[in-house]
Formats: structure tokens, C-alpha cells, sequence
């Protein structure tokens, strides 16, 4: 297996590398350093001068990609590129264009936006599996269509319906928790209520019918029949068989988002001023600091890699007939 | 954190939750005690504290508070007047001639070679506590030669453990003057004063290769300590506005020993710099500084003695304004700050009295204002059951519609295109605007001045009379048809080009792409269909349009100006050729040009406020006004909601540094908190009942039908 770990770190390192470039040629079509320089000084007596001094502050002064005026290697090492994207695979993530360390504040944020979407998952995948159980149990009867209607119709509502009802319902009318805010340690709790309830609420619908399309897949299956000819109640074969078989498809599905939860949900946490990620990215593209796009699109990369990995490795831990070679 | 903090955390939580069930609905979770502790919001994080580089209002809301500059406007006082802040007096100016010489007497402008600002400060006056100025026994720094392992341990500026503190001196005013000049602090306004302090730009290039640091050792020409609690600062020519300057915060203390401690390497890898946690003499320090949650500020227990001013306009006393003349400042302990980045919960929060005062975005606007039959804003019947007041303020900003002067149909000096442009002046019709897109949050423009600034008018001879009649006392805008005979004067009968022999077709340059703006770009394309011109909006990225703009390719866009300070030469100098943004990069967005207008400007930008100005702002508003190089939009009114317990407010666009003289009945407060807080558990147990039936019934059912299959 590590020799699969190692081997899937090298396959990583190219793919990284082209991630980096494609998000630095992105991001330099649409704005050049001179237009980042223009947002980071303000609309107000902005001059040709002062643009000059806050490139060269900020290593904007030389060329993108390749430098012909230097010599030898530093035609590659004396560039944009090169100086800005070495630190990132050494996980330096430098300073923002603001003059913010990002890996400070990447350290701060993500611990936040994980508080709730741990909680979140957790919650959400209890829910869901108890609640596809369930119609599987009544399958074929009018339980398990009133179920799968309320579910199409859970999955048709977006989010922020969910998110704005919530605050309204929960936080304004019956005041029962505080409608936005944030604290450390265990005062979070109150906090994280309404936000990991909506969020599960918001989730349930597509939830419970994937699950339960997993679960009628297994139920069908011939050791299920077994167990059942063996005088097993219907609850003992869904909790006993049903559920740990289902569970492989449910853990690689999992597993393969737990390193994402670190990257924070936009919406959520700005509606519920939680001092996460999420909006760290879209707020860096608006004041088209690249120093954190970039760092932001890296890590998020690098998460992705981690989660497919686990997930591999995931699969022979649940199911001893897979192996890693 | 270990298991006790989290079990002494646990307690508080189920304490707060279960004893206090009045507020648990409450955000905040420190106790007031019998400290009075404002809550305000704030959207957007800051990008600078330093004072050498911030420039934005959501900067000053924080560095206004704990920088001070020499001079400040006063609170009360209308029209806008400076007063001294740390300066003991307002400052001597002497005009000097090429020679240096003091000119006395009647003194013409053009010998006017220097001016000199001396500028003398209160003795006394000390700094926050912070540990940059901590000294050990034996009276050496404490903190100014850091190992790297006490580097490491260190995570926010509260982990140095000791502070000190020392007396403000004119060196600090002369510090901060340098850092302005440093190329690497790149302040947003050393372009600008390199055409006024002397010495200014020499010194720039002779420390752009030096350390923040080395700056003490170095001396400008034109800003001198003269004494321990006076300097002076030269500049070039007269400019009377640089005294505005002298109230920015650009222009506080800074102790060089803030460079010595910040600079150490290591720090900023912790966001510990100048930028983010500031030292100043104000009445508040930064006692938490999380920008992506909440900033708090803390009584700074230095703070000198500074008193609620004892006089105003007429009718404050009668507004309880006076009630605290002479009381010693500031009268809040707290301030805490919360990142509210959505208008829902920070509406719904200062509804349940946990912010103390609100601004009023469009979707709540219908809910909190209401407008009379004269058209008044009032507040409605549920606003003012809370006792909440309402306050506006017409901004010392202007909103138009520019025209590139130099694009061949719209721009230029020809009668063609100047009745073109007046035409298209009386069709734009921002009262309209005002109404649908602002919630009547405006007042049209007549001209380049802003209300409160001198020069502005609000009587017949204020109004622009190529756009308005005078009617029944108020401006009325004129009819649509003398802008259709206006279009037919300038060779476009019902809108018709004679080139083409089809419509018009202009194109209007913005930004302004989101699918929000859309409505906006339709009542554009309307207000000049009138005229039967097509409007093409061309919307395309910011960058692009700045470009656009600095190019001179757009034809017409919409620009706005906020004032830096209250006087007619920061808004004239908007249409002055020499700051022609195409061919100097100025502010001149439409790249305006008459002689006309330049010559008066520039007569009128040096004297002092006395009825010759006057008259002659009322000339350069007529040259504008007939040459229309902008349909003059609006000034943006901000409108401002306050609980009952909130105190001593009064409207004022210049004066940053509010927060010291406003005051909070904490009683007050917490009893409406409470009774507007009561949690509603009723529908809670409904809830869960009815799902406890379900469950049961979904149970009977399975049993039921498992028994019936046995069987």
C-alpha cells in the first residue's frame, strides 16, 4: 500500500503543477498587474508612479512566464510564475497582496468553517440513512411514496429558501437562537444549531433517496433472501445485512469530501457570519488578489488528491476483496 | 484548549441557555457588566489600519478612534470647522517669498514661494499601552530585539505581555510625515503631496532603498521639529485646503519605536504589523482584531483629557445635544464590532436590540420608512413603537452621468454638441431615478456642490436653468419637449442622425453587468429613447472599463466623487483641464476643457470662504452648467436608524472620530432586550409531538403488518 501512496503522490505532483498553471492563466487574461495594482490602491489618486512601486513591491514588476532579458535559468526563475508558485509546493503560501499572511489566515479560518460542516455531515448522513431505512421498510406501501414525494419536493427547494426560512422561522420568530454570530470552543454550539439544521434539512431530500436507492439495490440481493428464509423480522435484515453491505458505497462517498469540509460553504457561512473559508476565494477573485486565488485553488487541488487517495484506501479497509497494487 | 476550559465553557453555555431564557437568542456572550458597550457591525474587512495607508470609510470607522491627528472637525458646528485636537491652537501660517522671507501685510499670491504650518501640540498626552513601548529596569526596549524563539511562541500582540507607553512629542507628527514619503508604505496620497510639502519627493527616492526603520536618522527639508511639542511643515506655494489634510489621519503620530517593533522578521508571518494592530493617543485601542469575525475596541486608559464641546448650532441644545457640554470624553467603554456580511440578520439583529443603530438596505426599507404626502420620510407605526429615530444626511458626494469631451458627437466644444448634451441633461431624469432605484435616498444635483459645502445653494439662484424652472418655489425640471426642440437645434430632429438617417445611436460605458444592474441599464435605455436616441450599453469587466476610461474610448458613463474634505476646490478641481484623466492621468474623467472655467479655478481655489469666492463659484458653476460636459446626477442621502438608548448623535460627513462623544443608557437597552426577546417554545413542542405520533403510528403500522404477513 505505500508503495500505491507514493506512487499516487508523483501522479499528484503534474497534475498540481498544471492546476497552478491553468489558475495563473486564468487569472492573468482576465487582469493584468496593473489592474491589480489599481484595485489594491483605490479609486483615488491613483498615478502611473505609485502603480510602478506597488508592482515592484509586490514582485509584479516582472514578466509572466519567461523573462528574456535575463540569463540562463533565471529567464524561468526570474518570472511571475516562478517566484509566486515554487512556496506553494513547499506549502509557503506567502503573503497576500493586501499584506495578510494566507497561511495564518487559512490556519484561522478553516477551524470554523470544519465546526460546522463536520457536524453537518455527521448529522446529515444519520439522518438520511435513518430515514431511507425507514422507507425501505414500508416499501410499496403509501408511507414509502409519501416519503418520496416529500423528498422530490425537499430537493426542489434551493438553499437559500432553506437558509432564509430557517432564520426567519427559528431565529426571528420564535428567538430560540441567535440568527448569525460566531464564538470559540464550545460557546460555538449555539451558533451552530440553526446553521447544521438547515444544512441537514436542506440536504435530506436528495440524501434519503440516494441512500435509499443504495439499500433497495441490496435488498434485492440473494443472501438478503437467505436471511430472510432463515426467519430473520425485516429489521433484523436491514439493520444486520442490509446496512453493512450498503455501507461500502456510503463510506468511499463519504470519505472522499471529508479533506473538502476544511474548504467551508460560501452561502452558509456568510449568512450565518461564520468566520470560515468559504467566502475567502470568492472575496480574493473580487479584489483580484491573486496571491490567495491561487493559494486557495492549490490547496483546494491538494484536498482533492488527499480525498481520492482515501478513498482508495477507504475501499480495502470495508471491502477485503479490493486491493491496492 | 484543555478539557477544563471546555467543561468551564460547557457550564456557561447551559448557565446562559437554561437561567437566562430571555435573550438566548442573544449573540454575544460576554457580560456588559456596568460597562457601557456599543454593538455595531461592519460588512466589509478592512484592508489597512496603518494611517499612512488607509483611505477607505470602513477603515476610518476603526482608525479614527485610536489615531489622532493634530487637527479635527468640530462636532457640533455647522458650517464644518476645524478645531484643534492634540494641536493646543490652531496653527500659525506665514507666507514666505522664494527667499524665504515672511511676507506680512496684504499679501498677493503670486509672491506667495512657501507657506509654513507651525504647528504646536498639547504636552502630556500619551500612548496606548502597547508592547512596542515596553521598557525593561534597566529603561531598554523590551520587545525591540525578539529572538526567533520568542517569536514563535507569540500568535496575536496580547502574547507580549508587558506594555508601556511615553509622551506624545512633534517628532512622532515628523515620523508619520516620512512614512508617508516611504515608497515602500505606498501611501495612497505621497503622489499628491509631493506637489506640495518641500523636500517631500527628495526624500522619497533617498530612503526608497532604506529600512522602515532607518527613517528616524533621515530628515526632510520641508517638515521640521522645531521644538519637543512643535513642528512645522513647508510647502510649496499657498494651498489654504492642506489644513484639511492636516485632519485626515494620514497625518497622526506615529512613535518610530511602532517601525523598530513591527519590522522584526517573523512577525508579519503572524499578521502582527503596524497594518493590523495600530498604536495611537485616541480614545480607543484595538483590543481584538479579527477581521473575519469581530474588532473590538477598548477605552484606551491613556487617554488625555478631552471634553464635550460646550457650544453649537442653534436648536442642539434643544435636541439634548448640549446635555453632556463639558463632560469629559468618551463616554463609551466597548465597542464591539461583528462581521455582518448579509442585510437579513443584521436587520433582524438591531430589530432584537443587538446592534444599537442600522443602516437601511432596499429590502428592509419598506418595513422601516414610510414617505408623507409631502414627500417626507417618516418612519413607520412599528419603528416607532420600538422609539427608534431616524436621521439623514445628505452625503458630501456627487453621482452624474459624465460625457467624454473628447469623443467627436458628444464631447467637444460645438453649439451641436453642447445642445446635445443638454438635452440629454433634461431627459435624464434622476428625480425619477432617485425614486425607483435609491428609495428617495437623494437630492438632485444642480450643480458640482454638495449641501454643506460653501457655495451651495438651495434658492432659485442654485438651480441650473438650462434643466430647470423655478416654479412655485422649487426647481422643476423643464418639459421633455425643450429637450426635443434642444436635439432639433443641434441637428438631430426627433432624434434622427443626418448621416444615417436613423437613430442616434450612443454607447454608454459601465461596469455595471450583474443581472441587478439590468433594470438600471433598461431605465437608461428609456430616458434616452425619449429623445429618440438609442443608447447601446456596452457593459464589459472593471478592469476593462477603467481602461476604457483611461484611454478616453467610452462616450458617456456614470462617475461618482466623495469629498475628502468640505470645500469647493476638491469637487471644481473634477472638471479642471490640467487633471484631464487621457493626457495626465487626473481626475478629469470626462477630460473636460475650457479656459473659461480653468481660469476661474484656479483664481478661486487659493482664497480664503469670503463672498468673492462665492461669487466666483457661482460663475464656474454656470460655465458648467451651460456646457454640461455631465448630466448632474445626485447626492446620495444616507438615511440612519437608532435605538432609544443610543445618545448625543448628530449627522456630520467629515468628522470620522464620532464614536467618543456618543453615549448608551445600558438600562435602557437591557430591559427592551428582554422583553423584545422572549423565546416562543409553544410551536417547538407542537413540533416534536407531532412527530412522536408519527413515529408511534409508523411503528403500530410496521408491527401490524409484520404480524398480518406471519399469519
Amino acid at each position: 500500500m505505500i508503495q500505491y501512496i507514493i506512487r499516487r503522490f508523483f501522479y499528484a505532483f503534474p497534475l498540481l503543477l498544471g492546476v497552478n498553471i491553468l489558475t495563473f492563466v486564468l487569472f492573468f487574461i482576465v487582469n493584468s498587474p496593473d489592474d491589480m495594482a489599481r484595485m489594491q490602491l483605490g479609486q483615488k489618486h491613483v498615478t502611473e508612479q505609485s502603480i510602478a512601486n506597488w508592482k515592484q513591491q509586490h514582485g509584479y514588476d516582472r514578466p509572466l512566464l519567461w523573462n528574456p532579458k535575463a540569463s540562463g535559468e533565471e529567464k524561468v526563475t526570474q518570472t511571475i510564475f516562478y517566484q509566486k508558485s515554487v512556496g506553494l509546493f513547499l506549502f509557503r503560501f506567502g503573503v497576500s497582496d493586501s499584506g495578510r499572511n494566507i497561511g495564518a489566515d487559512i490556519q484561522e479560518r478553516m477551524w470554523p468553517s470544519l465546526a460546522l460542516a463536520l457536524p453537518t455531515l455527521i448529522v446529515g448522513l444519520l439522518v438520511d440513512v435513518t430515514f431511507a431505512l425507514m422507507m425501505v421498510l414500508f416499501r410499496g406501501g403509501t408511507l414509502e411514496q409519501a416519503g418520496i414525494v416529500l423528498c422530490v419536493a425537499l430537493m426542489s427547494i434551493s438553499s437559500l429558501f432553506y437558509i432564509i426560512g430557517g432564520q426567519f422561522i427559528v431565529a426571528k420568530v420564535l428567538k430560540l437562537v441567535p440568527i448569525s454570530g460566531y464564538d470559540d470552543g464550545l460557546i460555538a454550539i449555539k451558533f451552530l444549531i440553526l446553521p447544521v439544521l438547515i444544512g441537514v434539512f436542506s440536504g435530506v431530500g436528495s440524501g434519503v433517496r440516494w441512500y435509499r436507492t443504495l439499500f433497495l439495490e441490496e435488498v434485492e440481493k440473494d443472501y438478503v433472501r437467505t436471511a430472510r428464509a432463515k426467519g430473520l423480522s425485516e429489521t433484523q435484515t436491514l439493520f444486520r445485512h442490509v446496512l453493512r453491505n450498503a455501507l461500502i458505497p456510503i463510506l468511499t462517498g463519504v470519505v472522499v469530501i471529508l479533506p473538502l469540509l476544511f474548504m467551508g460553504s460560501l452561502i452558509m457561512e456568510s449568512f450565518f457570519s461564520i468566520p470560515g473559508l468559504g467566502s475567502y476565494t470568492i472575496d480574493a477573485i473580487n479584489s483580484q488578489d491573486f496571491a490567495i486565488v491561487r493559494a486557495m485553488v492549490f490547496l483546494g487541488s491538494v484536498l482533492y488528491v488527499v480525498g481520492l487517495l482515501l478513498t482508495d484506501i477507504s475501499y480495502t479497509l470495508v471491502d477485503p476483496r479490493v486491493r491496492l497494487s | 484548549m484543555n478539557i477544563r476550559t471546555y467543561i468551564s465553557q460547557l457550564i456557561v453555555l447551559v448557565v446562559l441557555m437554561g437561567c437566562d431564557v430571555s435573550q438566548i437568542n442573544s449573540p454575544y456572550i460576554e457580560e456588559e457588566g456596568t460597562s457601557s458597550v456599543l454593538y455595531q457591525s461592519f460588512s466589509e474587512r478592512p484592508k489597512h489600519l496603518d494611517p499612512a495607508t488607509s483611505y477607505s470609510e470602513n477603515e476610518y470607522a476603526f482608525i479614527a478612534q485610536i489615531y489622532e491627528p493634530p487637527f479635527q472637525y468640530h462636532y457640533l458646528k455647522r458650517p464644518y470647522q476645524l478645531t484643534p485636537l492634540t494641536a493646543s491652537k490652531m496653527p500659525e501660517i506665514n507666507y514666505l517669498d522664494s527667499q524665504d522671507n515672511k511676507l506680512v501685510g496684504d499679501v498677493q499670491d503670486h509672491d506667495i514661494a512657501y507657506t509654513d504650518y507651525v504647528i504646536d501640540i498639547q504636552s502630556g498626552i500619551q500612548f496606548q499601552p502597547h508592547p512596542a513601548l515596553a521598557k525593561n529596569a534597566q529603561g531598554e526596549y523590551r520587545y525591540h530585539h525578539l529572538s526567533e524563539t520568542q517569536i514563535q511562541d507569540v500568535k496575536t500582540l496580547n502574547d507580549f505581555v508587558d506594555t508601556g507607553s511615553r509622551e506624545l512629542t512633534a517628532e512622532d507628527y515628523v515620523h508619520q510625515i516620512k512614512r508617508l514619503a516611504h515608497p515602500k508604505i505606498q501611501s495612497p496620497i505621497a503622489e499628491i503631496m509631493k506637489n506640495y510639502i518641500v523636500g517631500f519627493d527628495d526624500f522619497s527616492k533617498q530612503v526608497s532603498s532604506l529600512q522602515k526603520t532607518e527613517l528616524r536618522n533621515k530628515s526632510i527639508s520641508g517638515v521640521e521639529v522645531i521644538g519637543r511639542y512643535q513642528y512645522r511643515i513647508r510647502i510649496k506655494g499657498k494651498y489654504p485646503q492642506f489644513i484639511f489634510w492636516l485632519a485626515m489621519p494620514f497625518f497622526s503620530p506615529m512613535p518610530w519605536e511602532a517601525d523598530v517593533f513591527y519590522e522584526q522578521a517573523g512577525l508579519s508571518n503572524k499578521n502582527i504589523t503596524l497594518d493590523w494592530y495600530p498604536i495611537g493617543t485616541g480614545p480607543y485601542l484595538l483590543a481584538e482584531n479579527n477581521p473575519n469575525r469581530r474588532m473590538i475596541l477598548l477605552k484606551n486608559p491613556q487617554f488625555h483629557t478631552e471634553l464635550y464641546p460646550s457650544e453649537g448650532e442653534p436648536g442642539d441644545k434643544q435636541n439634548g445635544l448640549l446635555a453632556d457640554a463639558g463632560k469629559k470624553l468618551p463616554f463609551i467603554d466597548k465597542v464591539i464590532f461583528t462581521l455582518e456580511k448579509e442585510t437579513i440578520p443584521y436587520w433582524t439583529k438591531f430589530l432584537q436590540g443587538y446592534y444599537d443603530a442600522s443602516g437601511i438596505a432596499s429590502d428592509s426599507f419598506d418595513q422601516a420608512i414610510q414617505f408623507t404626502g409631502s414627500g417626507g420620510a417618516t418612519l413607520t407605526d412599528s419603528m416607532k413603537e420600538k422609539e427608534i429615530k431616524l436621521q439623514t444626511l445628505v452625503e458630501a458626494s456627487i453621482f452624474y452621468m459624465g460625457f467624454n469631451m473628447l469623443d467627436p458627437i458628444v464631447g467637444g466644444d460645438s453649439e451641436s454638441a453642447r445642445k446635445l448634451r443638454q438635452a440629454i441633461s433634461i431627459a435624464v431624469d434622476y428625480e425619477e431615478f432617485i425614486s425607483i432605484f435609491r428609495n428617495g435616498r437623494g437630492v438632485v444635483a444642480q450643480g458640482v456642490i454638495p449641501p454643506g459645502i460653501f457655495g451651495y445653494t438651495d434658492t432659485k439662484a442654485g438651480i441650473n436653468p438650462y434643466n430647470y424652472d423655478w416654479i412655485d418655489n422649487k426647481a422643476q425640471r423643464k418639459k421633455i419637449e425643450e429637450a426635443r426642440h434642444l436635439m432639433e437645434e443641434a441637428g438631430y430632429l426627433n432624434g434622427i442622425d443626418p448621416k444615417t438617417k436613423e437613430a442616434l445611436i450612443l454607447y454608454f460605458d459601465t461596469a455595471a453587468v450583474s443581472v441587478d444592474d439590468r433594470p438600471t441599464m433598461n431605465w437608461y435605455r428609456k430616458q434616452f429613447e425619449k429623445l429618440g436616441i438609442k443608447l447601446v450599453v456596452r457593459g464589459t469587466d472593471y478592469n476593462r472599463f477603467q481602461e476604457k476610461m483611461r484611454n478616453g474610448n467610452e462616450q458617456i458613463f456614470v462617475w461618482g466623487w466623495n469629498a475628502d474634505y468640505p470645500d469647493p476646490e476638491n469637487l471644481f478641481f473634477l472638471l479642471y483641464g490640467p487633471n484631464s484623466k487621457v493626457k495626465y492621468g487626473g481626475e478629469n474623467a470626462g477630460n473636460y476643457q475650457s479656459a473659461a472655467f480653468d481660469k476661474l479655478f484656479e483664481k478661486m481655489r487659493n482664497m480664503d470662504n469670503n463672498e468673492q469666492r462665492y461669487q466666483i463659484i457661482q460663475e464656474l458653476q454656470e460655465v458648467v452648467r451651460h456646457d454640461a460636459p455631465w448630466v448632474f446626477g445626485f447626492h446620495p442621502k444616507n438615511f440612519s436608524l437608532f435605538h432609544s438608548w443610543y445618545s448625543n448623535l448628530k449627522p456630520n460627513v467629515m468628522a470620522n472620530n464620532r464614536l467618543k462623544y456618543t453615549r448608551i443608557d445600558t438600562l435602557e437597552r437591557t430591559e427592551k432586550r428582554k422583553h423584545w426577546n422572549h423565546p416562543q417554545w409553544l410551536p417547538v413542542i407542537l413540533t416534536l409531538l407531532v412527530f412522536v405520533c408519527l413515529l408511534v403510528s409508523a411503528i403500530h403500522a410496521y408491527r401490524r403488518s409484520a404480524k398480518e404477513t406471519l399469519q
